[in-house]
Order: structure tokens, then C-alpha cells, then sequence
């Protein structure tokens, strides 16, 4: 299968301006691909730069130099320094992101914070709703719950509805950072299969995985993540 | 995608007097996007803001707007009675104090009926209906539609003022501080209520705000101006999330998460 991620000479540096304009330097000249079936597993220590690289893939981080290619559309699309809305297209039918947080939306239903990227996908209300129950249900989130805004759910509870709405969409590309972190192991062993779903189905997958069951049961490959000048 | 943007800006500046309130500022805004003005007190926002939608005269520089039917067209070139006109019918306008969009001397129904007659409607049980339902979606009590904003709290006028702006279906509508001075769940309600025009109806917005939470939930991308400039400007979560300016990152860092 070729790649339908491919990235090349990433350097990522954070200047801290009320630290006197420090450097961090986190990223230098970060290489790699993915292909449909594969999941890369960025492995490496606390503040290494896993997430920094996943959020540089996302478009949310902005690398200084270096590319970011992706299939989208039929076509390769260059997402370092893109165009916002360029990035927002993108987002919307080809590359979905698992955060380990969800950020609440005020007042909104659960079922319906789930369905919303698939309805901008332009499906029906009943289509997106149909489909974001059955996700809440394979997570396990009770059917008493899906009505209410998911502000004063537990933390595992938040992570599952996080992960049903970003799952919602057959995003080919798929970045994870740490999908599992707040998950008992019932939960847990459903959002693996829920991916590894995905990834037979044909989904490249980037993820970061604390949890080295999760790691093995999910993982292709590895890409190991040193800052500049520590030892890998 | 669509390739011709809505809103074209181009090295905008105003003065007053000596003082630049806004300079050389440019950018397109898309069909269906939201864009988010922040910035400190007096960094030129309003200003922007009455200059794309021509209610001010810039001293350099141009907007153009893609019209529903007319094609293109120079915001600043218009008659000030075709300018009026795109303003009825194609936008809306936030006013950061709210007694400057609303008219003090009518009802809150006349209120909101009057941006419905402005684009043809005749037909008055319908503009009523159409007025308590609206006034419904931004919460204010129903037996309060005869009432004149004067007896209306500063919240109840805002929340009007957004009622009266959205009830014609606006294409484009310009927003200075529409949340300032809600409490939070009637915010949240708002929100909710444009997010879902959003969404739906492709509207598409400019909006200024000191509330980077709403900035969050709401706009697509943000531009911060500091003295009248446009520091930096990017997708929202980019600049909230990795902001580059130390302006910007001082603007971050004072506020708790969002
Ligand atoms: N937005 C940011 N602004 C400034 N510095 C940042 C930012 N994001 C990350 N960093 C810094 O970059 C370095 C790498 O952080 P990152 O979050 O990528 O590490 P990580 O490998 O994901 O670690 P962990 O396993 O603990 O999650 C850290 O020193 C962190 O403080
Ligand atoms: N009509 C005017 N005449 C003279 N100066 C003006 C006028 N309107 C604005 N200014 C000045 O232009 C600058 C920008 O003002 P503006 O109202 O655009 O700021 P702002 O960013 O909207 O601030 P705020 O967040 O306080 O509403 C300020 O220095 C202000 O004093
Ligand atoms: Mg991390
Ligand atoms: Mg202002």
C-alpha cells in the first residue's frame, strides 16, 4: 500500500516570549509515513515530543520548516503552512483527531455532540443520530446519559463520548493521543477493538499509547520520538 | 470548496486625527467561516468592524463583497442607499452597545418585525409570529414583546439586538462583543444558537470578542490586532493552542484554561 501520510524535515521550536524569548527546540528534521492498514505508534519519554509531533500533524502546532503531505480529496495536500481553511477541509473529511480531553460544548445533548462531525459530513440528523447511539452504546456510555450535556460526566465517561465523536466520521487518516488514559479495562479493550476496527478497514493511524496492552494490540510499527540532542 | 471568498479586505487603515486605529489590515473570509477579532481594549476592532461593513469611510485600502445577486462589489464605492440595502437584506450588524442597534422608541416585537418588513414582509400575524418566536430563541419572555427595549436589562437588549440581526436570515453578520455582559447560561444559549446557524445555514461571521472561550466554541479562525495591527492569525486552535506573538501569548497565558 503507499503512503497516504508523508512527512518530511519537521522542525517544531516553542520560543517563550515572557521567558525572554527562550527556544525549545522539540522537533528536528522528524520524518515519517503511514500507510491505509498501518498503525504507527510514536513511542518515546515524558516531554519528548509525541504530542507535539501528533498536534503538528493535525495542524494544530505550527512547525517552523518541513512537510506534511496527505491524501485528500485524490490528491496530495500540503498541511505545514497551510491555508486555515485548506486545514479545516481537511479535518472535515479526511483526518480526525482523538484528544485525551473533550472540550464541552455548553447545553448541548451528548448524542448530539457526537453526531455533529457527521452531519457536517451532510448526512441526515436520523443517519448521525442512528449512528451515534450505537457508538455510545459499543462504549458503554448508559442510554440515561445521552440526553444530557457531558459537563458533569466522569472523566472516563468524557473520554468515551470523545471518542465516539471523533470516531464517528470513516476518517482514512486517524491521529490518537493516548485514547485509553482514563479507561478501566472493560472500556478500554472496547475502544481497541472499536480501532482496530478502523485500521482493518483500511485507516492509517498515527497514536501515542502509554499503555503497552494497548500498544501491542494496536501497533504496527513504531517511531521512536528523542528531543534534539538526547539519546534516542 | 467554494473559490470566490464573501469578503475580500485589502490594506485597510483609519485614522482619527494623528492616531491610527487600524492599519493595513487584509484578509478573505470564506463562505460559512467564522472569523474572531481579539485584542486589547482600544487595538481597533470596532473600528475594523465599521469599516468592512461601511459604516466608516477608511482612509486606505478596500473591502469587496460577493453578493447574493450582484455580483461583486466595492463596499465603499456603493451608493449609500445600495449600501443600506446589502445591510437590510444580506447582513447583520452586532452592535457592541446595544442601544446603538436597537431603536429605543418601538416595542421589541417592532423591533424585530422591522428587519422583516425591510425585506418584504407584509403579512403582520406572520411578522408577529415570527417575532415571539425569535424572541422565544433568545429567551426573553413572551409577554414582553409589547415592552420598549427602554425597560429591558442590558442583557435582555443584546439578547434583542441578536434577534433583530438574525430573524431575516443575514449571509454575513459583523458581531462586536455579542456575549459581553450575558451571564453564562444564557451565553451558552446563545452560542448554542449560532453555532447552529453555522452549521446549518452556512452563515458566515465576523466577530469580535474578548472571551477567548467564545472565540473557542465559535470562530473557525481568530486574528489578534494590538495598536491597530494584526499581530498574528491563523485557525483558532492554532493560535490559541500554539500562539507565536508574545501579545498573543501573554493573552493565553492570563486566562484560565479554555
Ligand atoms: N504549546 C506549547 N507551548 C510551549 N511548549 C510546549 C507546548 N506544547 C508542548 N510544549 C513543550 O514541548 C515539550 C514536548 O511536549 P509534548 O507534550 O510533546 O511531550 P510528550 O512526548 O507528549 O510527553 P507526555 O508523554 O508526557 O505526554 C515539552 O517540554 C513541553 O513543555
Ligand atoms: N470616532 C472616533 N474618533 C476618534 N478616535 C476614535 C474614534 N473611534 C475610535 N477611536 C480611537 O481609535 C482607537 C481604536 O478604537 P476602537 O473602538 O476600534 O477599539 P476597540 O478595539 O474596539 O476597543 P474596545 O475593546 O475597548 O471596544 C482608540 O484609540 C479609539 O480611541
Ligand atoms: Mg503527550
Ligand atoms: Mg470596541
Amino acid at each position: 500500500m503507499l503512503p497516504v501520510l508523508r512527512v518530511s524535515g519537521l522542525n517544531k521550536s516553542f520560543v517563550m516570549h515572557a521567558q525572554g524569548g527562550l527556544a525549545l527546540r522539540v522537533l528536528e528534521d522528524v520524518a515519517l509515513s503511514v500507510a491505509p492498514g498501518e498503525c504507527l505508534a510514536l513511542v518515546g519519554p515524558s516531554g519528548a515530543g509525541k504530542s507535539t509531533l501528533l498536534r503538528s500533524l493535525y495542524g494544530n502546532y505550527r512547525p517552523q520548516t518541513g512537510s506534511i503531505r496527505i491524501r485528500h480529496r485524490e490528491a496530495w495536500v500540503e498541511l505545514a503552512n497551510a491555508e486555515p481553511r485548506t486545514t479545516l477541509d481537511v479535518r472535515r473529511h479526511t483526518l480526525g483527531f482523538v484528544s485525551q480531553f473533550l472540550r464541552v460544548i455548553p447545553r448541548v445533548a451528548t448524542v448530539d455532540v457526537v453526531a455533529e462531525p457527521m452531519l457536517r459530513l451532510g448526512a441526515t440528523p436520523e443517519q448521525a443520530r442512528d449512528r451515534a447511539q450505537f457508538l455510545l452504546s459499543l462504549l458503554g456510555i448508559p442510554e440515561r446519559l445521552w440526553q444530557l450535556p457531558p459537563a458533569t460526566f466522569s472523566g472516563g465517561e468524557q473520554q468515551r463520548v470523545n471518542i465516539a465523536r471523533s470516531l464517528i466520521a470513516d476518517y482514512p487518516v486517524l491521529l490518537l493521543d493516548e485514547p485509553t488514559a482514563s479507561l478501566d479495562v472493560a472500556n478500554r479493550d472496547g475502544v481497541i477493538d472499536l480501532i482496530r476496527q478502523r485500521r482493518e478497514a483500511g485507516a492509517a493511524i498515527v497514536g501515542i499509547f502509554h499503555d503497552t496492552a494497548v500498544r501491542d494490540a494496536l501497533a504496527t510499527r513504531l517511531h521512536n520520538v528523542a528531543l534534539p540532542g538526547a539519546q534516542a | 470548496m467554494s473559490d470566490t471568498p464573501l469578503l475580500s479586505v485589502r490594506a485597510l487603515t483609519k485614522r482619527f486625527g494623528g492616531r491610527v486605529a487600524c492599519h493595513d489590515v487584509s484578509f478573505d473570509l470564506w463562505p460559512g467561516e467564522v472569523l474572531g477579532i481579539v485584542g486589547e481594549s482600544g487595538s481597533g476592532k470596532t473600528t475594523l468592524l465599521n469599516c468592512l461593513a461601511g459604516r466608516l469611510e477608511p482612509d486606505a485600502g478596500s473591502v469587496s463583497y460577493e453578493t447574493a445577486s450582484m455580483g461583486t462589489v466595492d463596499v465603499h464605492r456603493l451608493s449609500e442607499a445600495r449600501r443600506r440595502l446589502l445591510a437590510r437584506t444580506e447582513w447583520g450588524f452586532v452592535n457592541q452597545d446595544a442601544r446603538d442597534g436597537l431603536r429605543m422608541g418601538v416595542s421589541a416585537g417592532a423591533n424585530i418585525g422591522e428587519r422583516l418588513m425591510a425585506i418584504g414582509a407584509r403579512h403582520y400575524g406572520e411578522i408577529r409570529g415570527s417575532a415571539s418566536e425569535w424572541l422565544g430563541r433568545v429567551e426573553i419572555d413572551l409577554d414582553r414583546l409589547d415592552d420598549r427595549p427602554t425597560t429591558f436589562s442590558g442583557g435582555m437588549r443584546q439578547r434583542l439586538q441578536i434577534a433583530r440581526n438574525l430573524v431575516s436570515n443575514p449571509r454575513l453578520v459583523f458581531m462586536d462583543e455579542p456575549t459581553g455582559g450575558l451571564d453564562v447560561s444564557v451565553q451558552a444559549r446563545i452560542l448554542d444558537l449560532l453555532r447552529g446557524l453555522v452549521d446549518r445555514f452556512h452563515l458566515s461571521a465576523v466577530l469580535v470578542t474578548h472571551d477567548l472561550g467564545v472565540a473557542r466554541l465559535l470562530t473557525h479562525r481568530l486574528m489578534v490586532m494590538q495598536g491597530g495591527a494584526v499581530i498574528e492569525q491563523g485557525l483558532t486552535d492554532q493560535v490559541l493552542d500554539d500562539p507565536q506573538h508574545a501579545y498573543t501569548q501573554m493573552l493565553v497565558a492570563s486566562i484560565l484554561p479554555v
